[in-house]
């Protein structure tokens, strides 16, 4: 259908950002920077920075709205789909065009907002903020200035700290405010041809921009939050919170300062595109402006942008200068008003509004809440439960083994934190690609507690059940014949032989070093391929050693 | 033929007196005698003749799709059209083909209406003269009236005068008798001021009851189509099929209620008409004057209560429309960067300097000094000063009217202009923001406050040509305001114009015209 725009705009596929899928990659990773974090106060003694100075950091989060269409417009939202395919006549700013507001980007805005404590404006309003960019086809950016859908929220968070990393330490960020907006389109500068192709297939995406105040002190903290909020955003389902797919984009600002003074000199540090680059851009940055200040320097109130490959933050290139974004009340859109069930006006169609006490109660279960259900269900570990929560499809994989086995789920936890989670991340695998179901997993668990196999042997099996996902776990003890033997006399017969080809160390037994006892345990253990009772083998060891 | 009112050709179409592409043909025919008008930028001939004929044969078989079908109508270049040429008299938009039509020219061609072609307009529909476009002037029909020859003794090459604008180029097809109805835009008058100076009846409707969706902006918030049309109850038709909500325009409002008739006659006792005394303002003609005065009388004769009541904010009202108009100016046109449509400057060293040559070259001055003025206007350090401060003034002009309509008030008679029509050559001395500061003055309050108002051809001024009064009516209460004006108008008895059919005298001022034009 369109446009005139093939004159600039010349259709060739965006590169894709190399992938990480995983949300659990990046959370690992969020981990090695905080070490990182925690290694920083002595490189600044070290390097004779006054300690007392801290960072301070407030973050500004674009989440992508997860709706299948723009905020103002019915083009559909995608990913990666061929450029400029998913553009209506109001996205590529067509003069007498409107903007219509959509629906299921109020309602994401108004359950993020409830979900992050926020007060819910009943009447929020949307403005105009003007700049000159090729990918913002209208010349300005519809946004909500004056009076956005949420304000004065808090997120709670939490991080493991400690010697040992790990404590759970609960910190908490207030949220200045929750406002929508468009997105805008994506330039591609081609330098070699010095033109520019635009894609307009994200602009006008729903955006939730989220600005949370100035409480964090360091990249650790700054990715937690950014983390929880992402657990949060898909919970809820209004944010798909992939950030290589930029569905969820932070800028920093930093600063640095003595507690008690004025804060110092901000800058903003944009360019961040997954939480592991967070929290080192982030630090980064503090050490930068640190180093500044003790040198009697001054920080520049500048936009800065994270290098991923020197690991540094750069100035940007200064866009326009000064910008004054000449805001201005968006006159196409009215008032947006948000209602309560029991007060909507006569006249208006109850099912044509959106109502905020309706979407509080169909709140799903928030990632704090869940992991403190979880602790008091199952008692298990509080890092066990952050776990849990942060690999997608985790907790619901947990509880259905505990649901189809009766070994305690502290039991449990153990076989779904080491070997679920250990193969998981060897083959780089999400918890719904694994082979071995909860069921397959909740069987295994349940012949151990049956005493009907060792717990060398279950691991063994669920080496096997990894391997071939069809198989169960009972038809593997079959096959391979894994079953624990208890058979008195035969275990009798393979332990004197032991005794028997081993005559040194039955006599260092005899002389008084019990501790050898264990390798002839262990040569019982290769004959029986594992599977022999191991406390009956070492009863009849010991009587026959004695 | 082309003299009737929709009311009367609807009933000649279907009692077969004529038939549909006979009428189209007569009305291409008479664009083409009257070219000299520069009311058109685009006549779609083809288009219209198969719109025609689809009518005709609707009609032909006894199911029109409504009194509308078969009749031919024509839109200011400022509404978009499918497949039509939208040029909003810009150099910016020239070529500028829409992939869509505007809510309302869907509604009329759903209706069977036969579209003629896109008029000429003020760029960017900033002026009030439709001398400011880049297709140059529209020239008032009433210059080739026997009413204004007779008072004339200069050659009519040299002393016709203006439109009125920025509609002028729908208002002189209506009144020139090409189209039987047209659509204008009116943000601070330009639909009655046009309609006033060309003597048709011109149809301001309340913010909010027609959709704007693909109405190219001027000012957003005070924007509203408007409807020409050669009587009041032409005007109630058009305005009964393009009333309503659109869910493309969030702006619009519902409308519950059926269209209603406009009855014959109305007991005037009931009503009372304010004559606000704000309106006597400095510049207002004698003559305009004694017309207010007279038809002020007609509505007391009849037993209305004529009072007198003031709207105090009213002499704030320009210099609030000025910023505001600006402001919005500056930031509606932000999007004309020629990067997705549009001109595009030859200029390639960076995409700044594109910016910047496409807008200097695709804007004129007119356009340019509004969004310079805006963008200042809207500064951070002049936000407060300039355009909250207009806010209020403009809430305190809305409220005004709203306590004049509390105390018992049901319509304010005003004049629509000062007077009638100037000269072209006396028009052209003063620049186009003082022009819009005078000429707007009785029709801008209006669209402050997004009230319905009508301007009906009152008389003739001494120099033969047509002067307008106003009706503003309550908001919403549109079909109240159209009663009012429809029963007013069987009083004045307007007479219409008498045009030179002379055929060797128009294809001289033809030949004329194309000369300049060339140049």
């Amino acid at each position: 259908m369109l446009l005139h725009i093939s004159k600039y705009i010349i259709t060739r596929h965006l590169k894709r950002a190399p992938n990480i899928y995983h949300s659990n990659i990046s959370f690992r990773r969020i981990w090695t920077s905080c070490q990182r974090c925690q290694i920083q106060p002595q490189m600044k003694t070290k390097r004779h920075v006054s300690p007392e100075m801290v960072g301070v950091v407030g973050l500004e989060i674009h989440a992508q709205i997860h709706s299948t269409t723009k905020l103002f417009s019915s083009s559909q939202v995608k990913f990666s789909a061929p450029p400029n395919s998913l553009v209506s006549f109001f996205d590529a700013s067509l003069p007498g065009t409107l903007p219509v507001l959509n629906r299921r980007c109020v309602e994401a805005a108004v359950m993020t907002g409830l979900a992050l404590n926020c007060t819910i404006n009943k009447k929020s309003l949307f403005d105009r903020k003007h700049y000159f960019y090729a990918d913002m086809p209208a010349g300005y950016q519809i946004t909500q200035q004056r009076l956005p859908i949420a304000v004065d929220g808090t997120l709670t968070y939490s991080h493991l700290g400690g010697k040992k990393r790990n404590q759970v330490v609960t910190k908490t960020v207030r949220i200045k405010q929750i406002q929508l907006e468009q997105d805008s389109g994506k330039s591609l500068h081609d330098d070699y041809r010095s033109q520019t192709l635009i894609d307009l297939n994200r602009a006008g995406v729903g955006l939730m921009e989220v600005v949370m105040e100035p409480d964090m002190s360091c990249g650790e903290e700054a990715a937690s939050a950014v983390r929880e909020l992402q657990l949060i955003l898909q919970a809820l389902g209004t944010c798909l919170g992939n950030m290589s797919e930029g569905q969820l984009r932070v800028d920093a600002n930093v600063s640095v300062h003595r507690p008690g003074e004025p804060l110092g000199v901000r800058t903003e540090v944009k360019n961040i595109n997954s939480a592991r680059y967070l929290a080192r851009a982030i630090d980064y940055e503090i050490q930068r402006q640190m180093e500044i200040v003790q040198a009697g320097g001054t920080v520049l109130n500048e936009t800065r942008a994270y290098d991923q490959k020197s690991g540094n933050t750069v100035p940007m290139r200064d866009k326009e200068g000064l910008q004054d974004y000449r805001f201005m009340p968006e006159p196409n859109l009215p008032p947006l008003l948000l209602y309560d069930s029991e007060n909507v006006p006569e006249g208006l169609d109850p099912t044509q509004v959106v109502l905020i006490d309706r979407l509080r109660a169909e709140l799903p279960e928030l990632p704090g809440i869940k992991r403190a259900r979880l602790v008091e269900t199952y008692g298990i570990l509080p890092e066990h439960s952050f776990i849990l929560v942060n690999e997608d499809g985790l907790v619901d994989y947990f509880e259905s083994v505990v649901k189809e086995t009766k070994a305690e789920p502290r039991k449990v936890i153990g076989w779904v934190m080491q070997e679920l989670l250990g193969a998981l991340n060897q083959q780089n695998l999400r918890v719904s690609q694994s082979p071995v179901s909860p069921s397959a997993l909740a069987e295994l668990v349940n012949l151990l507690e049956a005493g009907r196999i060792s717990s060398s042997a279950a691991k063994l099996i669920f080496q096997e059940l990894w391997k071939s996902p069809g198989k169960s776990a009972e038809q593997i003890v079959v096959e391979l014949d894994l079953g624990l033997v208890n058979d008195r006399e035969k275990l009798l017969r393979i332990c004197q032989t032991v005794v028997d080809t081993h005559p040194e160390q039955v006599r260092a037994i005899r002389s008084g070093n019990k501790r050898v006892l264990n390798k002839l345990i262990g040569e019982v253990q290769k004959r029986t391929k594992g599977r022999a009772d191991p406390a009956l083998v070492r009863s009849i060891l010991e009587e026959q050693t004695s | 033929m082309l003299n009737l009112s929709i009311k009367e050709v609807s009933l000649a179409l279907r009692e077969g007196r004529i038939s549909a592409t006979e009428l189209c043909q007569k009305c291409l025919n008479h664009i083409k005698k009257t070219v000299y008008l520069n009311a058109y930028i685009t006549v779609t001939e083809e288009l219209a003749m198969k719109q025609a004929q689809a009518a005709e044969s609707r009609l032909r078989r006894g199911k029109p799709r409504g009194p509308l079908d078969g009749i031919p109508f024509s839109v200011k270049d400022n509404f978009c059209t499918e497949n039509i040429e939208t040029t909003c008299a810009s150099q910016m938009l020239k070529g500028y083909i829409p992939p869509f039509n505007a809510t309302v020219v869907q509604k009329l061609l759903d209706q069977g209406a036969v579209l003629l072609g896109k008029t000429n307009l003020d760029e960017f529909a900033m002026g009030s003269g439709s001398t400011d476009g880049v297709f140059g002037p529209v020239r008032n029909p009433w210059s080739y009236s026997s009413q204004y020859r007779e008072q004339s003794d200069q050659d009519p090459e040299s002393d016709w005068v203006i439109t009125g604008g920025s509609s002028g180029g729908s208002a002189a097809a209506v009144a020139s008798q090409s189209s039987f109805f047209a659509l204008g835009s009116d943000t601070g008058g330009s639909t009655r001021n046009p309609g006033s100076l060309c003597g048709v009846v011109a149809l301001k409707p309340s913010y909010g009851l027609l959709s704007r969706h693909g109405l190219i902006p001027l000012v957003n918030s005070m924007d509203v189509p408007g409807i020409f049309t050669r009587s009041v109850y032409d005007a109630a038709t058009v305005l009964g099929i393009l009333q309503g909500c659109d869910e493309r325009d969030s702006t619009t409002v519902p409308t519950s209620n059926p269209v209603p008739n406009l009855p014959e006659d109305i007991d005037l006792r009931k009503i009372r008409v304010g004559i606000p005394k704000e309106y006597h303002a400095p510049g207002l003609s004698q003559e305009t004057l004694s017309q207010w005065g007279r038809v002020a009388d007609l509505f007391e004769k009849a037993g209305a209560q004529v009072q007198e009541v003031s709207l105090p904010h009213t002499q704030h009202s320009i210099v609030c429309y000025h910023v505001l108009c600006c402001c919005e100016v500056a930031s509606n046109m932000a999007r004309f960067d020629g990067l997705e449509y549009g001109h595009r400057s030859g200029v390639d060293s960076s995409t700044e300097a594109m910016y910047a040559t496409t807008r200097h070259e695709g804007f004129n001055d007119v356009v340019r000094r509004r969004i310079l003025s805006g963008n200042y206007f809207l500064l951070k350090q002049n936000y407060q000063r300039y355009f909250v401060k207009a806010q209020q003034v403009r809430r305190l002009i809305s409220q005004d009217f709203a306590q004049v309509f509390r105390s018992g008030v049901d319509l304010l008679l005003t004049p629509t202009t000062l007077g009638d029509a100037a000269r072209y050559c006396d028009f052209i001395q003063e620049d186009n923001r003082t022009r819009s500061a005078q000429e707007d003055i009785f029709t801008q309050s209006v669209n402050m406050a997004g009230l319905p108002a009508v301007s009906m051809p009152t008389a003739l001024s001494r120099r033969g040509l047509p002067i307008g009064l106003q009706l503003i009516g309550k908001t919403f209460q549109d079909w109240n305001l159209l009663t009012v004006a429809h029963w007013m108008e069987q009083r004045l008895n307007f007479p219409p114009a008498r045009f030179l059919r002379d055929a060797s005298e128009v294809d001289v001022l033809g030949h004329q015209r194309k000369q300049t034009t060339g140049l």
